[in-house]
């Protein structure tokens, strides 16, 4: 079953358009990155998959509408919107309290084993705990949560590197399994590249690339080029070009494997390079006009 | 991957299934209630303080009560009354306007500070649905606080006929003449229905209205809810030069539900005999307020609702 199911999503904000009509698929059991420039309605898709805004398009999260069903649907959805939104003067007792309170699905011991690894006091207030603590703490009130879907937008944003780390790693031990499904946006893609199993790009409103974690490795390659071959490798059309150390790095979509050896070093391309490469051909290009890059 | 994944055994992950079936919209209000009392503790130490002071007042008067009923043995009955009765009614006085500015503060943030410290992104990630989480805010005015006027002001009112009484006792005076005056229960009574007739009822569209502009404003609330009545008024009296919007609005403002008594203003500790409910509950103007207050209810549960999060 398709946990998310989006046909011609789109949601305009006066003249400006924020979602242009987005064709999705989540399957079950996935963890999808979504990966944009800020702008590019990331935060509008999540939104509107919550039940937080309304929209024109169809939409079905774990077969419910999100907006008609919001608090139907939170029973088997979680989000951290952001790092700062528990309210600041909650104690963390209460935030348990009331989360057990109100939550048919929350597991009181599991979030209070997870606190016990971490230095959050139960008589702290949030006002008092530190960004990381507050993300730590969330994270527990979320994870003891037995939910099909968690949707986090920016969850580490302003976190240092080790909290980061820590907070992924306790989602793929401690929480993700092949019931659940997770969906995420980060401008930090490098760090979670290992994570997904599925990636997709978004930019002003549009899906412009939306593949699995496999495909992605078999199609695209990078290849720290040998000066005396630049000229040959240009002339295989690489999807962008780079330079390190004086030499060139070429990013290649759907280029045999074996004539790129004999060019120079091949290499497993970032998340983060490959974004780069195609959002420089939307900025060069009209948007609309493109091709190639879009699955 | 996950090789830890499953921390929770097999057979307690089913019985949380099971477990997981309702959660009865009762117990979803009674967490909203607290998650009200927590956020906004002046909802209950605001008359707790103003209990105290009334307490304080009437314990340093008590050292004159005996002389004072000494010189009160000529006085009328009804003068002897007023005597006896009076820090009785300026300690429900007392409370009362305390609660009155409770509610309209606790009104005008209640709907937008989740909103300006984006909290709300929290209560919403939870599955609570705009009509319980509104009404749990709603009930503050309209249950929680007339409730707590009425039980605090009841203690305190025992505790002052409790200490006077032992005051006079202490003066060889004895206390029955003085505590004759003075009738807890029926006194209680009539505050309730003072409480419900003028401070609830006739006064409820000005508590939907501040949550509705509470709903609705991005910032500086009070101003939305204060000035635009302000300026229809002055416009009125600018072009036509009467006042009958300021009028209009002044009955609800004041609290003036004469219509709940016979005598206009009257205070606390009139006889029960005084009430007129039949002539209060066929007033137009209070099912107009009703209705009001209701669209401006269900107005802010449609504001909460589509308010983009940010």
């Amino acid at each position: 079953m398709a946990s998310i199911e989006a046909r011609g999503l789109r949601k305009a904000y006066g003249s400006k358009v924020a979602l242009d009509g987005i064709d999705l698929r989540v399957e079950e059991g996935r963890i999808l990155g979504i990966v944009g420039p800020n702008g590019a309605g990331k935060t509008t898709a999540l939104n509107a998959i919550l039940g937080l805004t309304p929209y024109q398009g169809e939409l079905r999260v774990l077969g419910r509408d999100p907006w008609t069903e919001r608090d139907r649907l939170m029973r088997d959805v979680s989000f951290i919107a952001d790092v700062a939104v528990l309210p600041r003067w909650l104690r963390v007792s209460q935030a348990l309290d009331y989360v057990e309170g109100v939550h048919p699905r929350f597991d009181r011991a599991k979030a209070e084993s997870f606190l016990a690894k971490t230095t959050i006091e139960h008589t702290s207030k949030v006002r008092e705990l530190s960004k990381g603590m507050v993300a730590q703490l969330h994270l527990a009130l979320v994870m003891a949560i037995d939910a099909k879907l968690l949707v986090l937008d920016e969850p580490t944003l302003g976190l240092d590197i080790l909290y980061r780390k820590q907070f992924y790693d306790s989602l793929l031990n401690d929480y993700f399994d092949r019931n659940r499904t997770i969906v995420v946006t980060t401008h930090q893609v490098d760090e979670i590249q290992d994570v997904l199993t599925d990636l997709m790009f978004l930019h002003r409103g549009r899906i412009v690339l939306h593949c699995s974690m496999e495909e992605f490795e078999s199609r695209y390659v990078e290849v720290m080029v040998n000066p005396e071959h630049v000229a040959a490798a240009r002339a295989l059309k690489p999807i962008h070009e780079r330079q390190v150390f004086a030499r060139s790095v070429l990013l290649f979509d759907r280029v045999d494997r074996q004539q790129l050896a004999a060019l120079g070093e091949v290499r497993r391309p970032s998340v983060a390079d490959l974004f780069v490469a195609v959002m420089g051909t939307f900025v060069s290009n009209p948007v609309g006009q493109t091709k190639g890059v879009a699955p | 991957m996950n090789t830890q994944s499953d921390v929770l055994p097999e057979s307690s992950r089913e019985s949380l299934a099971i477990a997981a079936a309702e959660i009865p919209l009762t117990r979803r209000m009674y967490w909203g209630l607290r998650r009200e009392l927590w956020e906004n503790r002046a909802i209950y130490i605001a008359p707790l303080a103003a209990a105290a002071v009334a307490l304080l007042g009437f314990l340093l008067t008590l050292a004159h009560l005996p002389a004072r009923m000494r010189r009160a043995s000529t006085l009328g009955p009804m003068e002897l009354h007023k005597l006896v009765a009076q820090p009785f009614d300026a300690a429900a006085s007392l409370l009362m306007a305390t609660c009155l500015f409770v509610a309209f503060f606790y009104c005008l943030e209640a709907l937008q500070r989740e909103r300006r410290d984006r909290s709300i992104l929290f209560w919403k990630s939870l599955p609570v649905s705009d009509l319980t989480t509104v009404a749990a805010k709603a009930s503050i005015p309209f249950v929680v606080l007339p409730m707590l006027v009425f039980a605090i002001n009841f203690a305190t009112q025992f505790l002052m006929l409790l200490l006077s009484g032992a005051v006079l006792a202490a003066s060889g005076l004895g206390a029955a003449r003085y505590w004759d005056q003075v009738s807890l229960f029926p006194m209680s009574l009539l505050l309730l229905y003072h409480i419900v007739t003028v401070h609830l009822l006739w006064s409820a569209p000005v508590y939907g209205w501040l949550l509705l502009i509470s709903a609705w404003a991005r910032r500086a609330a009070f101003l939305w809810a204060v000035l635009p009545p302000l300026a229809i008024g002055a416009l009125e009296k600018l072009l036509f030069n009467t006042a009958h919007f300021a009028a209009f609005l002044g009955q609800f403002l004041s609290g003036n539900g004469s219509e709940a008594f016979a005598t206009p203003h009257s205070m606390p500790t009139d006889p029960l005999t005084h009430v007129t409910p039949i002539r209060f509950l066929t007033t137009p103007g209070l099912w107009l307020g009703l209705a009001v207050t209701a669209a401006c209810l269900a107005a802010a549960v449609r504001l909460r609702r589509y308010r983009e999060p940010n």
